[in-house]
């Protein structure tokens, strides 16, 4: 159903350069339409391993879509986007050139990303034990035991050790969101992309899910990639700020000099009707 | 061996459309009084009445779930010992309209229950006469989205027609039968009532097909 | 009164083993055609498509004269008893009813599952057997119980091809005897009881299928 649409016009692949270090996800001119809709502009954006990245800006400006490409829920119309130096929805074929990747491709590429949504999207007959443990036994080929070991870890650490047997409807939302980054831990993904993840959930919820997020960046060399409205999260937990507008970053720096020395005009209307709102 | 022979086909597509004609009125008058019948049904079973809503909601489950021939065997041949006589065709076609009330019934009421609230407490604030706010207000606004569903119905009479070659009512399978035990070729007559079917029945969906995109534009 | 009643259920006993066996059938062809009309192989799509139009198009009564007049004869040549005329023929009649239930079932499952699913690397056969599948057929449960009962209403038409079930039973026994009004009133109860234990079964199947996921809704 989500077999990402891909064009071969407009490739500019880039030659890698061994002796820098590289970044672990590169978008290069990431170009995304819906029909007369630009979504993405030319987005350019690299992302270092261990950092992590937030993205804010206006509704309807383009951040979840950036996280929905990368995640290949959805194909780009141009550009290239590249995770751990391997291009994502492209590969080389036996002479090199970049063709439109094959399945097997795509999923090689894809499992090192994962990523937690805004409304969880559980799976509805499983309890939060089987949610985690599906995939690594379907997808990584773990035998039951281990995948079990790593999801009562997993639950353990996101504060759920004590319920393995809840299925998601009688679980809170908070309670939900944090076995959805269990879930997608479980796959032992280098890239954690994170759509919104408090916005379904009522404000006295949303804590207990952010800690989750700022002890996962404490204990663990992950990369995470945050589209995020939580300001106050965003300034603290975040190496980088990206203000993302009209599909393309337009402003990015330090939480510090995003927020408190903003250059740009846009992104200072933008961060001011955000304080006048709270 | 051939095949299909189509001269044989053509011999008798005379008689199979003569009694396709039978097939289409029962199903025509079936549905006219489905159609009416339903409507009293699910407004009785709405009614708060329990003498009358309890009865009448006992009556639709019980005809939906038992079968149509049973029905229509009991029409022809209980009746007749309590002295109501009646041809096979009339008892197929009381048979079939009162089944498929049962399911127009259903329909209606998923109509009825549609129209919001607030229209109800509308008609009581406007003190209306049940009957006056039925038919002037809770009506016209629960019939129109039931329309493609009650077509969804005419097609399934039209289907269950056959049934009534049980009792004698010589409508188009009967002929096809007919015609296979004098001439022992079964395969022309019933395909060919096969494809009659099938090409009314895609007829008539496409139909409520277009019914129901005119009423989502209407919206 | 009694002394009808072991013919009856003699009777009533084939009427059961019909519905079970067509029913296991109309599942497996439901499920099949349902995936191969979501199939992303047209020609898969196109086979599918003309299999529940022509059932769903065609009257079942003129499938099973086809099946039990037409299959035997040249140029098919295949010889049914009427007991499997009467499982096959249900269980593809209503097979393509429960193919288009099944696939609105599918689509209905949530547009973020598939989401999760791909972000979890699944593979799109694991995706549908593990996670879509379970949930479309726990939504399918409702409907589906309105076939189930369908199709044991259309059983009664297998006594027209003389499969001795239960119809065929009270209409021997309203010739032999004349109790009319008993025997076909006892049959129309039969046949709701069985109805009744359908709906009790597959409300018990839902319930022990829903367990613990329908608090709160799904999300």
């Amino acid at each position: 159903m989500n077999t990402p649409m891909q064009s071969t016009d407009t490739l500019n692949p880039t030659p890698q350069q061994p002796e820098q270090a590289q970044p672990l996800v590169r978008f290069a001119g990431v170009t995304k339409r819906y029909g007369e809709l630009t979504v993405l502009d030319g987005l350019d954006l690299q992302i270092e391993e261990g950092e992590k990245v937030a993205i804010i800006g206006p509704s309807g400006s383009g951040k979840s879509t950036l996280l929905r490409v990368l995640m290949t829920l959805e194909g780009i119309d141009e550009g290239v986007i590249e995770v751990d130096g391997e291009p994502l929805t492209h590969m080389p074929d036996a002479s090199g050139q970049l063709v439109p990747a094959n399945a097997r491709h795509l999923r090689r590429v894809r499992g090192k990303v994962g990523m937690v949504f805004q409304s969880f999207n559980l799976f509805p007959h499983m309890n939060a034990l089987q949610n985690v443990m599906e995939a690594p036994v379907q997808v990584l080929g773990l035998s039951k035991r281990e995948a079990r070991e790593r999801a009562e870890e997993l639950l353990a650490m996101v504060g759920l050790e004590d319920k393995l047997e809840h299925f998601p409807a009688q679980l809170s939302g908070g309670q939900q969101q944090r076995v959805a980054i269990a879930r997608a831990l479980a796959m032992r993904p280098k890239v954690m992309l994170f759509d919104e993840v408090t916005s379904a959930l009522d404000p006295e919820l949303c804590g207990e899910v952010l800690n989750v997020i700022r002890r996962l960046g404490e204990a663990h060399n992950l990369t995470m990639l945050m589209v995020t409205h939580q300001m106050g999260f965003a300034r603290e937990f975040a190496d980088r700020v990206c203000f993302f507008h009209q599909g393309r970053i337009h402003e990015q720096g330090s939480p510090d000099e995003l927020f408190n020395n903003p250059r740009e005009e846009r992104t200072r209307e933008f961060l001011s009707a955000v304080n006048e709102a709270h | 061996m051939n095949f299909f022979d189509w001269q044989f086909a053509r011999e008798i597509l005379p008689r199979l459309l003569d009694a396709s004609l039978t097939t289409i009125g029962i199903a025509l008058a079936g549905f006219a009084i489905a159609v009416v019948l339903g409507l009293f049904l699910a407004i009785g079973r709405r009614s708060r009445l329990r003498w009358l809503s309890w009865p009448i909601t006992g009556l639709i489950e019980f005809i939906r779930s038992t079968p149509l021939l049973i029905q229509v065997y009991f029409l022809f041949y209980v009746f007749p010992n309590y002295g109501l006589n009646l041809s096979a065709m009339q008892a197929g076609i009381i048979g079939i309209a009162l089944h498929y009330a049962c399911y127009t019934a259903e329909v209606y009421r998923a109509g009825l229950d549609a129209v919001p609230r607030s229209q109800w407490e509308a008609v009581t604030a406007l003190n209306m006469k049940p009957w006056t706010a039925y038919r002037d207000v809770i009506l016209p606004q629960a019939l129109r989205p039931v329309l493609p569903a009650l077509g969804n119905y005419l097609i399934s009479i039209l289907k269950d027609t056959p049934v009534l070659s049980a009792i004698t009512v010589v409508e188009i399978m009967q002929r096809a039968k007919n015609i296979g035990s004098e001439s022992f070729r079964y395969l022309e007559p019933i395909t060919m009532v096969g494809l009659f079917f099938l090409i009314l029945s895609l007829g008539l969906a496409w139909c409520v097909r277009r019914l129901e995109n005119r009423m989502e534009l209407a919206r | 009164m009694i002394e009808l009643l072991p013919l009856l259920l003699q009777g009533a006993w084939v009427t059961v083993k019909v519905t079970f066996f067509g029913s296991l059938l109309a599942i497996a062809y439901a499920l099949i055609a349902a995936l191969a009309r979501l199939s992303p192989v047209a020609p898969l799509r196109w086979l599918a498509i003309t299999y529940i139009e022509v059932f769903r198009g065609s009257s079942l009564l003129v499938q099973l004269f086809w099946l039990y007049f037409v299959l035997p004869m040249p140029p098919f040549n295949v010889e049914m008893s009427a007991f499997a005329v009467a499982v096959v023929g249900l269980g593809l009649n209503i097979g393509a009813y429960g193919a288009e239930v099944l696939r609105g079932a599918i689509r209905s499952v949530h547009q973020g599952q598939h989401e999760a699913c791909q972000a979890l690397n699944m593979t799109p056969l694991t995706r549908m057997r593990r996670i879509i599948l379970p949930q479309a057929l726990l939504a399918a449960i409702p409907p589906g119980t309105n076939l189930l009962i369908e199709l044991l209403k259309n059983t009664s038409l297998v006594s027209l091809i003389t499969l001795s079930d239960l119809a065929f039973r009270a209409r021997q026994l309203d010739q032999a005897t004349l109790m009319t009004m008993e025997i076909f009133g006892l049959a129309l109860v039969i046949y709701f009881v069985l109805a009744q234990a359908i709906n009790f079964g597959m409300r018990q199947l839902e319930r022990r299928l829903a367990r613990g996921r329908m608090r709160g809704g799904l999300s």
